[in-house]
């Protein structure tokens, strides 16, 4: 099937070595960037220790709010975590070969959020020391148990995915950079498990990687449908819904859809790889987000329109608190802002350019974080019974200091993930194969 | 965990096999020489069983009588009251918002006031009724969802009705109270003040409060199981609450005791939101033919 000495001949020119510098050179840029995303991590792991010597009182979480951004936070990790199926399940298996240079991007970003999505939920805990208590005295009865089931499903999926698809230009690493030090030689070396290019290892490759496309789609699925069935299973208004599932899961396409546009955006300027990650990218891309808005937008007024015509009791005091009372700002800004005009803006070719696209997708991310609050914390503040009787500020919540610090530094952790990874391995996919008689990649873009 | 009860089992085991009859025994024939016989090793002392019979048991068997009453530890707290099914019903008609039972049940749970176990909530069902005080606890659900979502059964339904909370299995993650409908939980967000931690632990008591999980009221089983009342209830000072025995189908307020079954069908008992199908335990008589006027803050009801 490969033909070895020709691809070795290809992988000698400039492709090969434009995707390959960047794993030897180191910018000052890199390193600047590097030391800001570990500032950020310290002040995190300062918040924490404060969190677990004094408690979770350091949080502005109360008995009424009693999830606070840490939870938002999980649920928009989680969302974008799913990004990973949609280039590597969805856009693979209908054959779209444009977006092919975007999978390793993708299946990065879904391996890194998914981590980041398990430890935030871990700093929630009020006993993180009793952490595996989930496993040694589990009830299968409860969503947080069928949660941790599946989260770890996709965290071992995601991490095959990225891992098996990297093998062979983890060989061409291995192969190819001989200026490099010792420990990335040993790395290369070892996580390249012996990989030759042999036919058979590229066959098996082939039908382990479509077996993986395939069985990552229903685990994805059920990530982020089990993610709203934590909300979906209490009476909570805004949280008692059947279309909580569906929503979650449009909601979770569109924003990782938006991250990949982020992502794209900086790894095309910093790895200067314009030749491959191309403006006709970003007009896909463009395209591909609209789509999944519309479907967000579908999902959205279905679940606001039925509570909001009925206006029934709290679930009415809950809708009324979004649409005109203390969170309305917030709630017009996620959805003007960060889904109505982002599609509205492109439909237009000039929007899909790099940039304009870069500050909508912006948008679109920063409304889905905080559509995420919206979700979590409205809803906890507009109980069956009456607030009364307890302390006033049990009324408010205004996340402290320590909790901005352990979200920003979550994020942080994101993008050192993302950074590292980038950094230790070809960001876009440089072995190419063929499959049966037809050429893989037939696309000018190469 | 189970640390400070679990370290001697045979001892507890010994104690429990005596049973009550026998144990008055052990403190009848032996009690002073109980009292200093922990360390001595090869001494023995005979004791009368119940059934007439004596047995020499070694001194280092035998505890000294108070710790006869130690709180049930986590795992007899699993297992409810034999025999029992606790149920409470709350006079709405008389409650004047005294907030007794508040003050009573935070000092024996070691609750501060700004996150307390009762709550007496100003309620008013509509614009042209009157509005009227309704103090809230735990409802104690047949069905309920907090037990349902807990991940790691550190919050249980036992055989005598009531919903226990285990806070060396809590693991903190907050979703019963999410899952709550009528926002009955409490969580220790930091270390509570002035905590015994001298004492071993016992869902039944809820102490010594433990950080990082979570609370509630817990119809003081503590006290049950010495045939007393809950401390809301015997310090209300209008006889609002009444507890008692489904089985029995008798209910005191401390003062008069009835039928569990008329009371309920004469004065039109319900649960506060059925159409939920909790099955709370907890029921409530309308607010009709007050005793008191509706005073939001009266120098009598501040002041407590």
């Amino acid at each position: 099937m490969s033909k070895p000495n020709i691809e070795l001949q290809k992988f000698r020119t400039k492709r090969g070595k434009r995707l390959l510098s960047h794993l030897i050179t180191t910018s000052l840029q890199y390193k600047l960037w590097i030391a800001f995303l570990l500032i950020l991590i310290l002040l995190g792991l300062i918040g924490y220790y404060r969190q677990l010597r004094y408690g979770l009182v350091v949080t502005a979480m109360r008995d009424y709010t009693s999830w606070g951004i840490y939870i938002s936070n999980f649920v928009f990790f989680v969302a974008i975590s799913l990004v990973g199926s949609l280039f590597s399940s969805i856009l693979k298996l209908n054959k779209n070969l444009w977006a092919r240079p975007l999978t390793r991007i993708s299946e990065i970003i879904a391996v890194a959020a998914i981590i980041c999505a398990a430890v935030i939920i871990i700093v929630d805990m009020g006993r993180p020391d009793r952490i595996f208590y989930v496993i040694t005295h589990l009830r299968i009865q409860s969503p947080i148990i069928w949660d941790v089931i599946i989260i770890s499903t996709y965290l071992v999926i995601s991490i095959l995915l990225l891992y098996i698809s990297l093998l062979p230009d983890i060989a061409l690493c291995r192969d190819r950079l001989t200026q490099i030090p010792n420990w990335k030689k040993a790395l290369y070396r070892i996580t390249a498990i012996n990989w030759h290019n042999h036919p058979k290892q590229i066959a098996m490759l082939q039908k382990v990687n479509k077996i993986l496309a395939i069985s990552v789609l229903p685990v994805a699925f059920a990530i982020h449908t089990i993610t709203s069935w934590l909300f979906a299973t209490t009476w909570r208004p805004g949280w008692d819904s059947t279309n909580l599932g569906p929503y979650f899961v449009s909601g979770a396409f569109m924003a990782g859809a938006a991250v990949i546009i982020i992502a794209m955006y900086f790894i095309r300027k910093h790895l200067k790889l314009s030749k491959y990650i191309t403006l006709s990218h970003f007009d896909r891309m463009g395209k591909l987000l609209v789509l999944l808005s519309l479907v967000y937008l579908y999902f959205n007024i279905n679940e606001y329109l039925g509570p909001a015509f009925k206006m029934v009791g709290v679930e009415g005091e809950h809708i009324t608190e979004l649409f005109v009372g203390k969170y309305a700002p917030m709630y017009w800004f996620v959805q003007l802002g960060g889904l109505v005009l982002p599609i509205i803006l492109l439909f237009f070719k000039p929007f899909r350019k790099p940039l304009p696209i870069l500050i909508i997708a912006i948008f679109v991310v920063l409304g889905a974080w905080l559509k995420r609050f919206l979700i979590v914390i409205p809803s906890l503040q507009h109980p069956y019974l009456p607030i009364q009787g307890v302390d006033e500020s049990y009324l408010h919540y205004n996340p402290t200091w320590e909790e901005w610090a352990i979200t920003f530094s979550s994020f942080a952790w994101l993008l050192l993930i993302i950074t590292v990874l980038i950094k230790l391995f070809p960001v876009i996919p440089i072995k190419k194969y063929k499959q049966g008689s037809e050429t893989v990649f037939k696309q000018n873009i190469f | 965990m189970e640390n400070e009860n679990s370290k001697n089992p045979t001892r507890r085991k010994f104690l429990k096999n005596l049973s009550s009859g026998s144990a008055l025994a052990v403190s009848g024939l032996a009690y002073f020489s109980v009292t200093s016989c922990k360390q001595a090793s090869d001494e023995k002392t005979t004791l009368l069983t119940t059934d007439g019979k004596l047995v020499q048991v070694p001194n280092s068997e035998i505890e000294d009588l108070n710790h006869q009453h130690l709180p049930a530890t986590p795992e007899e707290s699993r297992i409810g009251i034999p025999g029992k099914k606790f149920v409470m019903v709350v006079d709405l008609a008389k409650c004047k918002n005294a907030k007794k039972c508040i003050e009573a049940c935070d000092h024996t749970h070691n609750l501060t006031p700004d996150r307390p176990y009762i709550k007496v909530l100003e309620m008013q069902d509509n614009e042209k009724s009157s509005p009227y005080w309704m103090p809230k606890k735990c409802f104690q659900c047949d069905n309920p969802p907090c037990v349902k979502v807990c991940p790691v059964g550190a919050t249980y339904k036992r055989t005598d009705g009531i919903v226990l909370v285990d806070n060396e299995r809590c693991i903190g993650c907050r979703f019963c109270m999410a899952a709550c409908p009528y926002s009955a939980r409490v969580f220790n967000w930091g270390k509570p003040p002035g905590e015994d931690e001298s004492i071993p632990y016992s869902p039944e008591t809820s102490l010594p409060s433990q950080i990082g999980t979570v609370g509630k009221c817990d119809f003081c089983p503590d006290m049950l199981r010495n045939n007393k009342l809950p401390h809301c209830i015997t310090a209300c000072p209008n006889g609002v609450i009444y507890f008692g025995d489904e089985i029995d189908d008798t209910v005191t307020n401390g003062e008069e005791t009835v039928r569990l079954s008329t009371l309920l069908k004469e004065k039109a008992g319900y649960r506060y939101m059925e159409e939920l199908g909790t099955e709370p335990r907890v029921y409530y008589l309308p607010p009709v033919d007050r005793l008191f006027p509706f005073e939001e803050t009266t120098q009598e009801n501040s002041e407590s």
